[in-house]
């Protein structure tokens, strides 16, 4: 953490001039940076990540060490590739698959790892079916990921404390054995909800101590919930009206208070749902009035306020009860998590 | 008497490192690459056993250099050889086969004489190894 500061100073062009005349064992720290490209990596990072403070932090730290490590290595100092396996645990919707999915790339233009790719797995990828299937399943999986990160999601189902003859434990003994082996042939990451990865790790402490990085997502504030909300909708092409974007606030004030709220993954589905009635609202109002029969490039851009505030989320409990539906005030909506 | 088959096969054995470039070579361009072994030399077997299936679907060579060492490891004394099978079209066929490992002790293949009609003669080669079942060639 302490090294940020000194990275971001140093992503602007170096003035510096280049050291001609300094001893051979001295290295030209900024021109080190300018090559590595790890500023355009952490701008690029800050850009299209919104919070997610402890994350950048620590992807921070990794880009100096491995930075550092490389100059060491050029003066022949020693220079022991560090472990990189990861956690993420946090709430639902607040980027773990998202970070996992960029880890792969950022290491790869650190350099850490050869070929960058991300292999995303679950229990049924690594787990098998019968005695002796879990084995070359595992192997198969590692053998893959190899060069690249592998992205292991809902970790905790690897472990079924209340089957002992369950087969997820094989599983995870191949893939400690592979993560203190061959440290340097791939990356593994955990990922999953915080207190089920953590009882996870009181089962596995091996698996806990072989993890350097425990990284906590934190959930986001509204002001965070609101950017990311521009930031996916500047991606769809679409935009909020002023009136619009003050609904959306209101709409994130309350819907953070409601069950079942899964951070930006609760933003996205409200707004594939304005969309619709957008989509409803300017073929409605066509088939009224023929007359009026054109629609603007802008009209399709633009989400308006009664698209944000038709939702299901600004109706008082008093408007609920009476309708008779399966819906109560403080519980969640029958179908699924539907909560137009 | 050392069999020289495939690719470098006139070459000191690869080490692993070399091996390892090679496999780079290969998958950079798009082969799968394959592991098969046997202990029946001749130079006209073309059927060895596979270890395990083609990779089709492995980017870097850590993957495929864990699986020869899985194969060194439960066939010691055989010759293992690591196969790039180029998939394109119309191309679908080999285009690099060396072997990797082979036995400690290599008797190498006598040659047999047939008289056929007229006095003609057949010549046949024949491994000394495979006067032994399979599985005890080259054990020592």
């Amino acid at each position: 953490m302490s090294a940020s500061p000194q990275l971001t100073a140093n992503s602007k062009p170096a003035t510096a001039p280049p050291l001609a005349n300094a001893p051979a064992s001295s290295l030209d720290l900024a021109a080190a940076f300018r090559d590595s490209h790890v500023g355009d990596v952490l701008d690029e990072l800050e850009r299209e990540l919104v919070g997610l403070a402890p994350v950048k932090s620590r992807i921070r730290d990794i880009a100096a060490l491995l930075l550092i490590d490389r100059l060491r290595s050029n003066l022949g100092l020693s220079a022991g590739a560090p472990s990189l396996h990861m956690s993420f645990t946090g709430n639902p919707g607040t980027g773990k698959t998202t970070v996992a999915l960029r880890m792969a790339q950022i290491l790869h233009r650190l350099g850490y790892v050869r070929k960058g790719q991300l292999t995303a797995v679950t229990r049924d990828d690594l787990v098998g079916q019968y005695i002796g299937h879990t084995a070359p399943k595992t192997r198969e999986v590692l053998k893959r990921a190899m060069g690249g990160v592998l992205f292991i999601d809902e970790a905790y189902y690897l472990y079924r404390p209340e089957n002992e003859r369950d087969y997820g434990q094989e599983a995870i003994e191949i893939l400690l054995q592979v993560m203190e082996n061959q440290r340097e042939d791939l990356v593994v990451i955990l990922a999953g909800y915080k207190n089920r990865m953590e009882t996870f790790f009181r089962s596995n402490p091996g698996m806990s101590s072989r993890i350097a990085h425990h990284i906590e997502f934190p959930d986001y504030t509204s002001d965070e919930l609101l950017a990311i909300a521009q930031l996916m909708l500047g991606r769809m092409q679409y935009r909020l009206s002023s009136q619009a974007e003050n609904a959306l606030q209101e709409y994130i004030e309350r819907r953070k208070e409601q069950p079942h709220f899964a951070n930006a993954r609760s933003i996205r589905n409200a707004l594939d749902r304005a969309r619709l009635r957008q989509a409803s609202r300017l073929l409605g109002r066509n088939y009224r009035d023929s007359a009026d029969a054109s629609v603007t490039r802008d009209d399709l851009m633009t989400l308006e306020e009664a698209d944000i505030r038709a939702s299901r989320v600004f109706l008082s409990p008093q408007d609920l009860a009476p309708t008779g539906d399966s819906t109560r005030p403080g519980e969640p909506a029958a179908p699924g998590r539907s909560r137009s | 008497m050392k069999l020289t088959q495939g690719t470098f096969s006139f070459l000191p054995d690869l080490t692993d490192e070399q091996i390892r470039a090679q496999v780079e070579y290969c998958l950079h361009n798009g082969w799968a690459v394959s592991i098969e072994y046997t202990d029946d030399p001749h130079p006209r077997n073309s059927y060895w056993e596979m270890f395990g299936l083609p990779m089709f679907d492995i980017r870097d060579a850590a993957g495929i250099l864990t699986e020869l060492h899985a194969c060194r490891q439960t066939f010691p004394d055989y010759y293992i050889k690591v196969n790039a099978y180029d998939s394109t079209h119309r191309r679908e066929s080999l285009r690099l086969s060396f072997i990797v490992n082979r036995p400690a002790k290599e008797p190498g293949f006598r040659l047999e004489r047939q008289e056929g009609a007229g006095r003609t003669m057949h010549y046949t080669t024949r491994s000394y190894a495979t006067d032994h079942p399979e599985g005890a060639r080259y054990s020592t």
